[in-house]
């Protein structure tokens, strides 16, 4: 465990099912990390040995919910933390099913990286794709695929190489900017944490040394400012009586005083007089920095407004085309009424029109249907009640995005990536 | 162009001061659940940030079972004093001298589930719709599911199954009449975040968590402080020993671990090389292998 106190952070999700050894390659990053404590790994030992079990399930360790562990599935996403001498990672470990498609999509909304888990002795499949289509989508910005259970295949670097080539070919019709392959037996421990010496054929890193050192400094956007108001900060002391900061998280950019920022929707502009937290002041404020930042004049700024640079201004439209991952059981209509959720601001929505649904396992396209359901992709228009302040997910993926919400239920219903 | 990109710490305190921004634009009646815990002393820290120059916008509330440590008790107040925030007590004692709830009696007795009943009253008695904790995900399986905005119905449960989906920066506080959230700003710190951004940031702790001498019990191999709230069983016996806690909940319940580290520096090399979890010392998780889940449906912290 990690004893630095200036490590990058990132945020990983794995995607698949207790089969191609997901829980076990989770089980040996945590072990060989050692992030897995004595008191937890004797409560799986336990567990295992009760249900009868040869050997002990690491998949116990992440299935914490009493019906999870009934079922022996894993129902939700589940997080895990481990740290190494060189970064912190966060994991969102989310099932494979179609079924769980929301779980999936969740779970990569916030990720740097994705881990996709191919058995050696299988090659491609469905899920293969599914999970590499929702990586694509979600615009995760690297992807490593792992040639998992090596052991079962001889090390052969010829059925590797199939793997790796039958990839390419596939993803080359996706939009993920960066692949790597990596050929381990989460089992045995090859090409994880250490080198294998099974595979001395292998010349790339391992696992473990790809995530420490890929670079993940430019996943945000540094170059389009975008800084969404969360609220008005107003201290209303004899020492602060003329404060006024707007306080909020930077989603895209980099800030600095001085800077001539324009406010949308009202239009007009002014200086940035000071940025700050804590009454600390901020030489640059960038993405994901939360701020509270004061302007030369006295503008009418609330919440769901937002402050940018004049020359370099979001589109600012009612008529939003999305991709939207559907979340709830109830399926959605054309003409159904929803609320938007996009950066700060929340406004009522209508379903224009569902114009086609995505096969996930395919990736066809399924036009002239009615209605989308629970775990469905689609392609929609959404008029919302007010403009939007919006850039495209591919070019900022906080600013790019909105969550749905059922405006009966209050329940989120579904996820969106305006194109 | 330099190098623009957060350290982990940083990134954790933008994400929690986001949340903590968002439960009070969101909500109308928001409250911090404070324990005296360290996580939660973090929370009121990240609040005075968030909000700087202006004060803290909500109260603080702390469930006293009686069972404190007194330690725990001073730092609040003098914390509140400081911070000049508003602190509501919601007391164990008075659910139970009012009959709300009954007593466990024995010698493992705890005031531990009782507190959920004064919790809950507490809120409904303020009409709080948000309720911020200091729970992490790394403490317990229960809780590596639990969302940054957690639903409550109308009579304060959790519904595991059945929690909404949270994606990117949008969290969603919607809610009908009579339902609640509970909100965990620093759900992704584990136990090592917490300590270094202690030391980075210099944050005051009670005295409880460094390395002190101290009168205790050693029961089921949980070492517990000697106190007027526990009875001794038969062949018991006072021992002195060097202990601090790591975590800090209610004295008969609440295990130390034998340590002589009495500064920051060195709690975090004892937190790095220690293979046993947080809440292994406390007697409250294992009662039962959901012990946690169970609680945490019935409305507890």
């Amino acid at each position: 465990m990690s004893i630095q106190e200036n490590n990058q952070l990132l945020r990983f999700t794995t995607a698949g099912s207790v089969d191609d050894g997901k829980s076990t390659l989770i089980g040996r990053l945590l072990y060989d990390s050692k992030s897995i404590f004595e008191d937890q790994i004797e409560a799986v030992k336990t567990s295992s040995e009760k249900k009868g079990f040869d050997y002990v399930d690491l998949s116990l360790l992440t299935d914490g919910l009493k019906s999870e562990r009934e079922q022996g599935i894993t129902i939700d996403v589940a997080y895990r933390y481990f740290a190494t001498p060189k970064r912190k990672f966060i994991i969102a470990d989310t099932p494979g099913h179609t079924q769980y498609t929301r779980n999936m999509v969740t779970g990569a909304s916030t990720a740097n990286l994705a881990i996709i888990l191919v058995d050696a002795r299988k090659g491609l499949l469905e899920q293969t794709y599914r999970h590499s289509f929702i990586a694509s989508l979600l615009k995760i910005p690297h992807v490593v695929v792992c040639v998992n259970k090596m052991d079962l295949v001889d090390y052969s670097e010829e059925v590797y190489n199939k793997i790796v080539a039958d990839y390419e070919a596939f993803s080359s019709k996706l939009d993920i900017k960066d692949v790597q392959f990596v050929p381990i037996s989460a089992l045995k421990g090859d090409n994880v944490v250490d080198r294998s010496k099974n595979m001395s054929w292998y010349e790339g890193s391992t696992l473990l040394y790809h995530l420490e050192h890929v670079h993940i400094a430019s996943d945000f956007n540094h170059i389009d400012c975008r800084f969404p108001v969360q609220m008005v900060i107003r201290p209303h002391t004899l020492e602060f009586q003329d404060f006024r900061g707007y306080a909020g998280r930077i989603d895209g950019g980099i800030f600095k005083a001085g800077d001539e920022v324009k406010v949308l929707p009202s239009g007009f502009t002014s200086k940035i007089k000071s940025i700050e937290l804590n009454g600390e002041p901020i030489k640059e404020a960038y993405a994901p920095m939360s701020v509270t930042m004061t302007l030369d004049d006295e503008i009418d700024i609330s919440r769901g407004d937002m402050i940018v640079r004049p020359n370099n201004q979001p589109h600012t439209e009612q008529d939003l085309e999305v991709m939207v991952c559907w979340m709830n059981q109830k399926s959605l209509q054309n003409r159904t009424k929803l609320i938007v959720k996009h950066t700060t601001k929340e406004c009522q929505a209508l379903l224009k029109d569902i114009q086609y649904k995505v096969d996930v396992n395919t990736l066809h396209r399924i036009e002239d249907i009615q209605e989308i359901g629970m775990n469905d992709i689609a392609r929609v228009s959404i008029r919302t009640a007010s403009p939007i302040f919006f850039d495209s997910y591919s070019k900022n993926r906080q600013t790019g995005s909105i969550i749905l919400i059922d405006p009966n239920t209050n329940e989120t219903v579904g996820a969106g990536m305006i194109i | 162009m330099g190098q623009y990109y957060l350290s982990h710490l940083k990134e954790l305190e933008a994400e929690a001061i986001f949340i903590i921004r968002e439960v009070v634009s969101q909500f109308e009646k928001p409250a911090l659940l404070f324990s005296g815990g360290k996580d939660s002393i973090l929370l009121a820290h990240l609040a005075k940030k968030a909000f700087f120059p202006a004060k803290i916008p909500f109260p603080l509330i702390h469930i006293d079972t009686g069972h404190n440590f007194p330690e725990t008790l001073k730092f609040r107040d003098n914390l509140v004093r400081e911070l000049g925030v508003q602190l509501v007590v919601g007391s164990v004692q008075e659910s139970i001298d009012k009959g709300r709830v009954r007593e466990e009696t024995g010698v493992n007795a705890s005031r531990n589930a009782l507190q959920t009943v004064t919790l809950l009253d507490t809120l409904e008695k303020l009409k709080i719709d948000a309720a911020m904790g200091g729970a992490r995900r790394d403490e317990e399986k229960a809780r590596a599911k639990e969302r940054f905005f957690s639903h409550r119905d109308e009579f304060g449960q959790w519904d595991p199954k059945n929690q909404r989906p949270e994606l990117w920066n949008l969290f969603n506080g919607r809610k009908h009449h009579g339902e609640h959230f509970r909100v965990f700003p620093i759900s992704n710190w584990t136990e090592m975040d917490v300590w270094q951004y202690i030391k980075e940031e210099n944050i005051a702790l009670p005295s409880l968590y460094f390395s002190h001498e101290r009168e205790c019990v050693v029961r089921d191999e949980v070492i517990l402080a000697k106190s007027e709230y526990l009875p001794l069983k038969e062949g018991e016996e006072i021992k002195k020993l060097n202990v601090r806690y790591r975590t800090c909940g209610d004295m008969p319940i609440t295990g130390a671990v034998l340590s002589n580290a009495n500064t920051l520096e060195l709690i975090i090399e004892e937190v790095a090389t220690t293979r046993t979890t947080e809440r292994g010392t406390r007697a409250d998780d294992k009662r039962g292998e959901t012990a946690m889940e169970d609680r945490k449906k019935a409305g507890y912290f």
